[in-house]
């Protein structure tokens, strides 16, 4: 890399300031050249072609393979250009299935944006439309006559989740991407973070979605209908309503929920306070009698499998906690069944998440009661927004609405719950107060915040140095299982989550258009916080009421019973 | 005993003395009385080569000729040494079998000829003319020397190719071998040995013709403790066995040619990948491997200085595309075999992440003769731009097929007219008035005709012309063939052996053959020409890497220099070669009916008339080319059909 000098793009001259290569120079001129196969966090793939251009008036080549230098002259718009990045549309339009209207993918499809841009008119060539299966059998879908081929999905799985789930299979034309032996996804150690369907251009990878199960659900009168609502589906729900992230949306999505016929609508960070208490909890008592240590958080379920798969000796390091969503959905169903005699048959709980492998954890066996799932539904941010638009609803001219109590309060800690390091953040705010039996003023943990993938904290309390490891995706959470595995790791508490800076970047949110979008959700979660009332999970009065009168303590019998979950070691 | 000690004595130096293998195997020469060479190449073998070898052998052994198989001690006076070689290069006239020092060369030798090939020939040293070659003009041919395919060539690669007995480092070492690589590792500076490849002007025989030199001295000033040399053994074009030839037939010169470019750029550790389709390469380069670690001409401390080098084999697994470099690369880590957008080159970042040189198995083989003769007697073969000479498997309708050798800058005429002996026709008798054209370079490659003929061939004036010299295929092809047939055949090979990773060659390759096969079945259109000039065109320029960029090189040529060929396909409806099938007009042979009827009943249109035990006629105009009346048929006597 190098930061001397200039390129010469079209009739901009663009100054080299370390970018990696020069696609990234043409962009910073501002001019859009497409690509279906550049991503920044990924490596450089080169394949589809589109971000040619003409270099020094010799040859042609993909921009994102050329590292930029001082005087180079590079043409981005010649009619040969032009025609063959036209060809290069057409070429994988004739071998698509071009079923657009009723494609999942429609609203968001780049392949329809790119064919768009590059005005494509017409399809030269014969039409070969791909008659494949297509895999349904996870949360995660695979539609193998949808994909080109770019191959994002395979190198973020393998090169920022470092597992490999899928890979390309075949030569040529006959090539596709698929999981080991064609097996189903259901059948892989694939953990269902749905980032391959994050980058994924079209409908080739997929989030199953439950949309028409919750339709059902609301038009049957027999059912009494929750909802709750996740942390980070408040910092990117609006985008699909032309808001920013900045500006608050839940009082309208509670609105919104109602109009569709949601009973009740409650906020999961009532779950994620209620986690801080239970998780908060568990780690001073490990910390103060030799427990396993470091303890690993257990509020991503791509995570929990990543282990269960991978690290079967890690398994006792997570956190016996049940996520979030599991607390909630757990809570709204003992508190209704014995406040109000609800019968568990007649609840069904929706859980509006930003992911796609919470819809996985639904669905886990033990986390249920009664032969009732704790959580009924899961529906993503973006399938949420699918439901308001099926209904006409515009979610930025409603009117807000308060949150249903006492399962809808939350204070801002729980809110954090979104980001990566938030989660630590929380626990800390628990932490430093219980460790120390003194009110603590501080409310902000800056040692924890920040978007590297990996990051190291050490924070005193009471004299105690506690330490600690915050990692965002699963290649980075490798590296820390191996010190547990090798009986070297100096942490004492290990927060992950397993999609880019955390939940807010979940595969269930509406597809950001750069990291930098994501840092934004972020900011939005932490500036929630910020501006709310109370910021302690413990200052969470109507938590500390419900387990009075339904649970009892922290970490006793009835909330291990409601609030802690097993994991299963399982073959890769 | 003494010998056995002084062997473990050098062993332990690490230091091995050329000189006193070269003069043992010249001793123990001078007791052979004939040497015996079977083909053992693949061709021959498959021809039955083995099967002479053992029955020579069993009957010198009946007649108590003493005979010897390898020279790891001294054989008793007037003895027979027996070897299978590598591929002697007259494929088409296996098994070969040359005897020395008579300079006999006795072709398509069977079981059946060994009785009179020992007692007359062997023990009287009688000449058995039969098993002679007789060459088209009735000239009955002794030696190879006398044989017009061997005589027109220039053989200096492929000289110990068939020369030597692969399995014998003491015969190779006797030959000059390994005094190369001592001189690099022992005497010769890293940069000494660059700039002597640069001055040699070595290109890259595997297609590309990269300037070697170059591409070592790119790889020597990179810092790393770790680098790599690679062996590209993974030959996959169609016809082409030259890389191939040369690991069975000379695998220590690879060897050689691998250890001299370690020296030359630092690396330590080399790779030979070959394609698990070569199972005799492998097993003759895995022999030779042992031998020469057996002997610490390959391992630690090499020849007293401190320079180590080990070598292993890699099977690939038969993936065209894994003959691309970063592909290759990727297929030796263990992943699928996909090219990489280059720059990184390998030189700076390759295999493991280290400089790596990789070189074809021809270049490689190059290197110790260049060391050997020097640059100015190695440039004094050749073209200024492209120096040495070039191996080609020529095949086709050719009145020889084989492996040859010539110099760079020779024309195609002499190749296919001296060399080749003319070019045949249909019936396989010689006709020269039936050239068509001759295909170069493969699927990479283009047709070339008349015209091209007396152009001297080098790596620049092929690209000049829109053809390259590939890894150097030359299939010849006479009037009885089909152009639109010849550019769809490579187009499907490319096709199916695209890796599927860039847009432009996965699809490209896929709609160029659709619109190909339409028009060799009658329903392309003449609007389909311009979409696949241009398609052809943006691939060629757009494609990631080598098999993507030359892909289209065939359809263009075709395109090209025989444009009214396929206009007469899309409008006239016909295949001049008549190799069309779905063009071919229907015809019922009235050399071949007797007049059945059965066709007549199982036409579904009504269109085959005649009568009982007369011929019978089928109407063009109303046939629509089921082919039910052709299977059904007895007496093949329907053509024109359809499949």
């Amino acid at each position: 890399m190098s930061n001397k000098g200039f390129v010469t793009v079209d009739t901009l001259k663009v100054p080299i300031d370390n970018e990696r290569n020069v696609l990234e120079i043409i962009r910073k001129g501002n001019i859009d050249l497409p690509t279906f196969c550049y991503h920044s966090e990924l490596s450089i793939y080169g394949a589809c072609r589109l971000c040619v251009v003409e270099l020094n008036g010799q040859s042609v080549q993909a921009s994102c393979s050329i590292a930029p230098k001082d005087g180079m002259v590079v043409k981005t718009n010649t009619a040969e250009l032009r025609e063959m990045r036209k060809i290069s549309l057409e070429l994988l339009l004739a071998n698509h299935d071009n079923n657009c209207t009723s494609c999942s993918k429609n609203s968001d499809c780049k392949l329809r944006e790119i064919s768009a841009k590059v005005g494509v008119e017409s399809i030269r060539y014969k039409q070969n439309t791909p008659k494949h299966p297509i895999d349904e059998s996870a949360p995660v879908t695979r539609n193998p006559n949808k994909c080109i081929l770019c191959g994002d999905c395979v190198r973020y799985c393998k090169e920022v989740q470092g597992i490999g789930a899928i890979d390309f299979a075949y030569r040529g034309s006959e090539c596709v991407v698929q999981p080991v032996f064609g097996n189903n996804m259901s059948d892989v150690e694939c953990v269902y973070c749905g980032q391959c369907a994050r980058v994924c251009p079209t409908d080739g990878i997929n989030i199953k979605s439950q949309t028409n199960d919750v339709w059902s659900t609301l038009s049957d009168g027999s059912k009494t209908v929750y909802a709750h609502i996740a942390p980070a589906v408040r910092a990117a729900f609006g985008e699909m309503f032309n808001l920013g992230p900045q500006d608050d949306i839940v009082g309208r999505i509670v609105t919104g929920l109602r109009m569709l016929g949601f009973d009740k609508v409650y906020d999961t960070s009532f779950g994620a306070d209620m986690t801080v208490w239970e998780e908060g909890t568990e780690c001073i008592s490990r910390i103060e009698n030799d427990g396993v240590l470091p303890i690993m958080t257990s509020c991503c379920p791509a995570w929990v499998k990543y282990v269960e798969h991978n690290y079967h000796e890690v398994l006792p390091n997570l956190s016996s906690c049940k996520s979030p969503q599991g607390m909630m959905s757990s809570m709204i169903k003992e508190y209704h069944n014995k406040e109000d005699s609800i019968a568990r048959k007649d609840m069904v709980t929706v859980a509006i998440m930003p992911c796609s492998a919470k819809k996985f954890e639904a669905d886990r066996p033990e986390l249920s009661k009664d032969g009732f799932q704790d959580t009924d539904y899961v529906v993503t941010t973006k399938e949420l927004g699918d439901m308001f638009k099926q209904a006409g609803i515009d979610c930025a001219s409603l009117t807000p609405s308060s949150i249903d109590l006492p399962l809808g309060f939350k204070t801002g800690g729980a809110v954090l719950f979104g980001n990566s390091g938030g989660v630590s953040e929380a626990v800390l705010r628990y932490v430093q107060e219980k460790l120390t039996g003194k009110t603590n003023e501080q409310i902000v943990f800056d040692e924890v915040r920040g978007n590297e993938g990996l990051r190291e904290a050490s924070i005193s309390i009471g004299g105690k140095e506690i330490r600690l490891a915050i990692v965002h995706g699963l290649g980075n959470a490798k590296k820390v299982c191996e010190e547990i595995k090798d009986g070297v790791s100096p942490y004492h508490i290990v927060e992950v989550m397993s999609c880019p800076n955390g939940c807010v970047g979940g595969a269930g949110q509406p597809v950001p258009e750069s990291l930098d979008h994501i840092i934004k959700r972020k900011d939005a979660l932490y500036n929630a916080d910020a501006t709310s009332q109370l910021h302690k999970p413990q200052e969470n009065i109507y938590a500390a009421s419900l387990y009075e009168k339904h649970v009892g303590s922290v970490g006793g019998h009835a909330a291990h019973d409601l609030f802690h979950t097993t994991y299963t070691p399982r073959e890769i | 005993m003494d010998n056995v000690l002084k062997t473990a004595e050098q062993n332990l130096r690490k230091n091995i003395d050329l000189e006193w293998y070269e003069d043992q195997y010249n001793t123990y020469n001078k007791n052979i009385k004939k040497r015996v060479m079977i083909c053992a190449g693949t061709g021959c073998i498959a021809s039955g080569a083995l099967k002479v070898y053992a029955e020579i052998q069993k009957q010198c052994a009946e007649l108590n000729i003493p005979v010897v198989v390898e020279m790891k001690e001294e054989p008793q006076q007037d003895s027979l040494l027996l070897s299978e070689s590598g591929c002697q290069g007259f494929c088409q006239m296996g098994p070969l079998v040359t005897i020395s020092p008579d300079d006999i060369l006795y072709t398509k030798v069977a079981v059946k000829d060994v009785t009179e090939l020992v007692e007359k020939t062997l023990m009287n040293g009688e000449v058995i003319e039969r098993l002679l070659y007789t060459d088209a003009d009735g000239t009955c041919c002794k030696g190879q020397n006398d044989v017009p395919f061997y005589s027109q060539q220039t053989r200096t690669i492929l000289k110990g190719c068939g020369g030597v007995d692969p399995a014998s480092i003491e015969e190779y070492i006797s030959q000059g071998g390994y005094f190369a690589a001592r001189k690099a590792i022992s005497v010769m500076a890293d940069l000494e040995i660059c700039k002597t490849m640069i001055a040699s002007g070595l290109r890259g025989r595997g297609g590309g013709g990269f300037k070697t030199g170059t591409k070592w001295d790119l790889t020597r000033i990179q810092s790393s403790e770790v680098k790599y040399v690679i062996c590209n053994g993974d030959e996959g074009d169609p016809g082409a066995f030259m890389d191939r030839s040369i690991m069975e037939g000379n695998p220590h010169a690879v060897i050689e040619g691998m250890m001299i470019t370690a020296k030359a750029i630092g690396a330590s550790e080399g790779y030979i990948y070959v394609r698990a389709e070569y199972p005799l390469a492998v097993t003759r380069l895995e022999r030779a491997i042992e031998d020469a670690e057996a002997l610490g001409v390959l391992g630690c401390d090499l020849f007293g200085t401190n320079f180590d080098f080990t070598v292993k084999v890699m099977e690939g697994a038969g993936a065209f595309v894994c003959g691309e470099e970063t592909a290759l690369i990727a297929s030796i880590e263990g992943k699928r075999g996909m090219p990489k957008p280059k720059p990184p080159f390998p030189a700076e970042k390759g295999l493991f992440g280290k400089p790596t040189v990789i070189n074809n198995v021809e270049t490689l083989a190059s290197v110790p003769l260049i060391l050997n003769g020097g640059v100015e007697a190695y440039r004094s073969v050749g073209t200024e731009g492209s120096p040495g000479t070039k191996t080609f498997a020529l095949t086709g309708h050719v009145v020889n097929t084989g492996l040859i050798e010539v110099p760079f800058g020779v024309t195609l005429r002499k190749i296919i007219f001296d060399i080749g002996g003319g070019v045949t026709g249909s019936d396989g008798l010689k006709d020269n008035s039936k050239f068509k054209a001759v295909q170069i370079g493969g699927p990479s490659g283009a047709c070339l005709t008349e015209k091209d003929l007396d152009l001297p061939l080098d790596f620049d004036s092929l690209i000049g012309i829109g053809a390259m010299v590939g890894s150097g295929g030359l299939v010849v092809m006479n009037t009885d063939t089909c152009m639109v047939k010849i550019a769809k055949f490579f187009m499907e090979f490319t096709q199916t052996e695209s890796c599927g990773k860039c847009v432009l060659c996965r699809e490209g390759t896929k709609q160029m053959l659709s619109i190909l096969t339409d028009i060799t079945e009658g329903t392309a259109k003449m609007e389909d020409l311009p979409v696949l000039k241009e398609l052809a065109g943006a691939v060629k320029k757009g494609s990631l890497c080598g098999l993507g960029k030359t892909a289209p090189n065939p359809v263009l040529s075709t395109l090209e220099t025989f444009y009214d060929e396929i206009v007469s396909h899309i409008v006239d409806g016909k295949c001049v070669a008549e190799k069309c099938a779905a063009l071919a007009d229907p015809e019922i042979l009235a050399d071949k009916c007797i007049g059945c009827r059965v066709c007549k009943k199982k036409c579904p249109v009504d269109a085959i008339s005649g009568e009982k035990k007369e011929v019978h006629m089928i109407d063009a105009e109303k046939c629509i080319k089921c082919a039910a009346c052709a299977a059904a048929c007895k007496f093949e006597a329907i053509v024109g059909v359809g499949a």
